[in-house]
């Protein structure tokens, strides 16, 4: 029966909003993080996501997760000499985490993940109506 | 079996593609560049009409054949297209899963129906 590759491709969906998520809650949790060298700092993780073509079907695409990247922006340079972290010019390097952007990103991920559980609820209940087709 | 059930098999199995259709759409909702697909129930149902054409007996006759259709997948065009290049809009792909919900239980309903009316045949309505 062809509706099982709905739990496929919205599995699939689940797992990757799900690591987005997790990113979110490490960059958040490692916002404050700082250091002496900007090389060495917390930076901010994001999931790259592609359309798996043809996993399951030639029509269907699932979510594949390509890979986590570091974020490019340069970590906020901070002037605090008192700091136990900072360096021999009394910098601190603190990490390139943008609180703005993360809880969006959150909002945006547990969004998509409840869609995609809302799609697989339906699809069971589909599913078990026709399992009893002509029982009625 | 198959001309009992008339074409409600035929829509039972379109609504279960479009479904997995939908459900790929609403997968991708955040990956950059993916195209939101569905199926023209249209093009199926011209495509279902093609069975039941005119037959040509005479070389004056005009092949009424309408042009294949195999309801193929076709893209969608987004009324906000994201920056990112993703033309899935969750809202609408949603509404449009629920309302392909609803049809396919109304397909499930009608083949129930006829099964009833055949058991009903059966057994002498007892």
């Amino acid at each position: 029966m062809s509706l099982f590759s709905t739990f496929d491709v919205a599995g699939s969906a689940l797992s990757a909003q799900s690591l987005r998520l997790n990113l979110t809650a490490s960059n958040l949790a490692n916002m404050h993080n700082v250091a002496g060298d900007p090389a060495e700092v917390y930076r901010a993780r994001h999931a790259l996501f592609r359309a798996a073509n043809g996993t399951f079907s030639s029509a269907l695409a699932g979510v594949d997760v390509l890979g986590v990247v570091e974020s490019d922006s340069v970590p906020i340079e901070r002037y605090d000499p008192g700091h136990p972290q900072a360096n021999a010019q009394g910098l601190v390097y603190a990490a390139n985490v943008n609180a703005m952007e993360e809880m969006a990103n959150m909002i945006s991920a547990s969004r998509s993940y409840q869609n995609n559980l809302e799609v697989i609820n339906t699809a069971k209940d589909l599913m078990l109506r026709t399992l009893s087709l002509g029982q009625g | 079996m198959k001309s009992v059930l008339g074409v409600h098999e035929a829509a039972l199995l379109f609504r279960a593609r479009r479904m997995e259709v939908l459900a790929t759409n609403l997968a991708n909702a955040d990956t950059p560049r993916y195209q939101a697909r569905d199926i023209e129930f249209g093009a199926v149902l011209q495509g279902a009409a093609n069975r039941a054409r005119f037959s040509v007996t005479h070389p004056r006759h005009i092949d009424a054949a309408p042009p294949a259709a195999d309801g193929s997948l076709e893209y969608r065009v987004p009324h906000q297209p994201a920056q990112d290049g993703n033309t899935v809009e969750a809202d609408l792909e949603l509404a449009r899963y629920a309302e392909n919900a609803v049809a396919y239980q109304a397909s499930l309903l009608f083949i129930n129906g006829k099964i009833a009316t055949l058991r009903a045949a059966l057994t002498g309505s007892r």
